[in-house]
């Protein structure tokens, strides 16, 4: 398994095997390892004794969590409402193309991640871009090719 | 060692020494480390700051924090010397030691960071006289700029916990009640519901405990106001629902966060852990008897969850479905114990109400909504930031005076708020007062404050669908009309997006609408018809354009444009050709380019790289 026993129980303890904080818990799991694996949720789902299928319903339920595995940079494009009056969507087509992937999927290589986002609230400076957490303001689509390099 | 405080006189004999500690008059410089400025590279200006004041020896003569976002957020990393209020704007770390050398020795101010007026040209010097800060009232926003967010010291001393002191020594429960009836203090959140009427019922409500929550899931697309506040000031909020707990009678509070929000997570954590330290929170609060805990619950990136029984549902560790509110969650909310959820800007306007009074926060704003509102003012517009108004400001004052109007001399068509529950609003409705109940007759509403202004390149139909489209994907998929119906209002106005509009659709969109307001569960279902119905009340023109002569007037709905190059304009620099992403544009350097539509995606980005106006949208 991905993430180790170890580490799950760790996460497990902090969050004192509760039921209700079953959210942050794959939250914590998820900031490991990128993504949710199986196998650690058939662990999660054995030490709370709550049923596989519950931890599924609220893995798929909440956007922030992945089931697969995903690249090693994160592209996020956000498209909330003032990024999308200043052209988000054209940020957005700009990189499915460049990339050659569609929004919510990873490149072949597994370098990179196309997520879209509603909003990160820094509106002021759409349209915004967020590589791993960084911020790019005031993003044109003539300024992505060379902050990807960056990242390559 | 940090104090730890069993009694209230305590802590008061504490702010005084620490106002004693230090001297009005002396310098020190805030540099604005909130998200926006963060994004402009805020970190490396204090970086800067940090290194240049050791190596020129100045560090016991000028004091430097790193405060929360002062709104103006577009021209950051904002630096502001106090107490002066000197204001310098797009700072970068080149700058920081004429900076320094300026405030120490008292030299002239550094014309080129300053704010230059864009008619006048005149280079405007304190941030008072800035208009995009000079007609905003910001009593609740505007200690950002003074306190240092992770020192429970700075907010202690600018007065902070006093409130607390105030209640917990000389107010009963019943009179906080009383007092925060009496401010017609309302929800923040969106719903406007007056927050003393939904204390009251909470501490009415029977149950074996009791909760108070705090909804710092600011979903809202365009609003960013709950978290700068959670960033920059995290002990008024917490202040204020201790006041609230103290009132309602709660142990036990939450603060239902968003996980995309880093920074406002790390900051709030850290003020929990220094007023625990303090004895601002645990058990006999400043010998009171009152015990109070606060947990932070990370979200998980759905919108629905602002509503309060989905949040409810999700900090229970549950998807977040709403349920029917036959009834309230003031009675039964969390675990099925009575709940009193309040939004981050509502708790954080409770300990001012308590400090300075009803008669004075009541003489701000109109007869049905008192005190001010934050609103992140956002979109076509040249100052972007966070701006707090009085309530009854006019829209033309805020995106005009406050937002310095439209760029690039396009001209206003509309602005929306109220995310997506709200509407659009056109420019005939410019003078109308901003408020809960003005808003809401104009077709659109408070929602949590964002004000996204929209000039003559947007499209209101595309805009429409924006908002459908987000609220599909958002739509929990409990109820029908709302899962359904915003499914059968997105093909709809795909459609006509497309140019495959028909006759009727119009008419199927407002009968759609019809019955998602009548029968849908929550407030997201009941809500969702709005930015269709505003934009069909005050730009039914548009939609028609779209739909009987397949154009759209705003030249922005990919499928009814196309573009070409212009041969009177086309220098032949080769800027869009370099940039295009199918290589559909060719040409010769210095000779006028041509553009295969069959290859061109649409994408826009040539005309974003022309310098010359050469690419045509026809």
């Amino acid at each position: 398994m991905l993430v180790e026993v170890e580490a799950l129980d760790e996460i497990l303890r902090r969050h004192g095997y509760q039921r209700a904080a079953l959210i942050g818990i794959l939250q914590d799991i998820q900031s490991r390892v990128n993504y949710l694996p199986r196998k650690a949720l058939q662990y999660v789902s054995k030490c709370l004794e709550i049923p596989l299928s519950e931890i599924y319903e609220v893995a798929t339920f909440y956007k922030a969590f992945h089931l697969e595995p995903r690249g090693k940079h994160t592209i996020q494009v956000c498209l909330g409402t003032a990024c999308h009056v200043r052209g988000s969507q054209r940020i957005l087509s700009y990189l499915e193309t460049l990339l050659d992937v569609k929004a919510g999927g990873t490149t072949k290589d597994l370098s990179f991640s196309l997520e879209t986002v509603n909003c990160l609230g820094a509106c002021a400076l759409g349209p915004l871009l967020v590589i791993d957490r960084k911020y790019y303001g005031k993003m044109g689509t003539g300024k992505i090719e060379s902050l990807l390099k960056k990242y390559q | 060692m940090s104090p730890h405080f069993k009694t209230i006189s305590e802590l008061a004999s504490f702010r005084e020494g620490l106002k004693r500690s230090r001297d009005p008059k002396s310098p020190w410089i805030a540099i604005c480390c909130g998200t926006g400025c963060q994004a402009c590279g805020a970190l490396e200006v204090l970086e800067a700051f940090r290194e240049k004041i050791q190596e020129m020896g100045l560090k016991d003569q000028i004091g430097i924090r790193a405060t929360g976002c002062h709104g103006f957020c577009e021209r950051g990393p904002l630096v502001v010397i106090r107490p002066q209020k000197i204001c310098y704007m797009n700072v970068t770390p080149e700058d920081v030691s004429e900076i320094l050398h300026q405030v120490a020795n008292g030299g002239g101010v550094i014309e080129r960071l300053l704010y230059q007026d864009p008619l006048s040209k005149q280079r405007l010097l304190y941030e008072e006289e800035i208009p995009f800060y000079k007609f905003q009232q910001r009593i609740v926003f505007g200690n950002n700029g003074e306190i240092d967010p992770t020192d429970i010291d700075d907010y202690i001393r600018i007065g902070g916990y006093q409130a607390l002191e105030k209640v917990l020594s000389t107010m009963t429960p019943e009179a906080v009640i009383q007092t925060i009836k009496e401010s017609g203090l309302r929800g923040r959140g969106g719903g406007g519901f007056p927050t003393g009427i939904k204390w009251e019922a909470c501490r009415r409500a029977k149950g074996k405990e009791k909760f108070v929550i705090c909804n710092a899931d600011e979903g809202d697309p365009g609003a960013y106001m709950d978290r700068s506040l959670l960033e920059g000031n995290p002990h008024r909020v917490i202040e204020g629902m201790l006041i609230g707990a103290y009132a309602i009678g709660s142990e036990e509070g939450y603060v239902y966060v968003r996980n995309e929000y880093p920074l406002a997570i790390s900051n709030l954590t850290c003020a929990l852990d220094q007023a625990r330290a303090y004895g601002l929170l645990g058990k006999n609060i400043l010998g009171s008897g009152l015990n109070f805990q606060i947990k932070i619950s990370r979200g998980g990136g759905a919108f629905v969850c602002g509503e309060s029984t989905a949040l409810m549902a999700s900090l229970e560790g549950r998807v977040g479905e709403p349920r029917a509110k036959y009834i309230h969650t003031v009675e039964q909310g969390l675990w099925n114990q009575p709940s009193n959820l309040n939004n981050v800007e509502t708790w954080a306007n409770v300990p001012i109400i308590i400090n300075r009074g009803v008669q004075w926060y009541t003489s701000i704003g109109t007869e049905g909504s008192k005190g001010t509102k934050i609103f992140s003012l956002v979109g076509k517009i040249h100052h972007t930031g966070l701006v707090e108004v009085p309530m009854g400001m006019t829209l033309r004052q805020i995106i005009f005076d406050i937002g310095g109007g439209i760029p690039k001399g396009k001209r206003f068509k509309a602005v929306q708020t109220g995310g997506p529950s709200g509407g659009c609003i056109p420019e005939s409705l410019l003078d109308l007062p901003v408020d809960f109940d003005r808003l809401q007759e104009a077709g659109s509403m408070m929602g949590s404050g964002g004000m996204i202004v929209m000039d003559e390149d947007n499209c209101m139909v595309d805009m429409a669908r924006y908002f459908v489209q987000f609220l599909e994907e958002e739509s929990c998929g409990k109820c029908t009309p709302c899962r359904e119906g915003l499914q059968q209002m997105g093909r709809i106005l795909n459609r006509i997006c497309r140019g495959e509009g028909k006759k009727g659709d119009i008419e199927l969109l407002e009968d759609l609408s019809l019955v998602m307001i009548e029968s849908s569960l929550c407030g997201l279902g009941l809500t969702a018809p709005n930015p269709v119905l505003s934009t069909l009340r005050y730009f039914r023109e548009e939609y028609e354009a779209h739909i009987e002569e397949k154009r759209c007037p705003a030249k922005f709905c990919r499928e009814l444009i196309s573009f070409s190059i212009r041969p009177d304009k086309c220098t032949g620099c080769g800027a869009c050709a370099r940039l295009c992403p199918t290589q559909a544009i060719k040409g010769e350097r210095k000779k006028v380019h041509f553009l295969e539509s069959q290859k061109c995606v649409k994408c826009k980005a040539c005309v974003e790289a022309c310098k010359f106006d050469a690419i045509e949208i026809n």
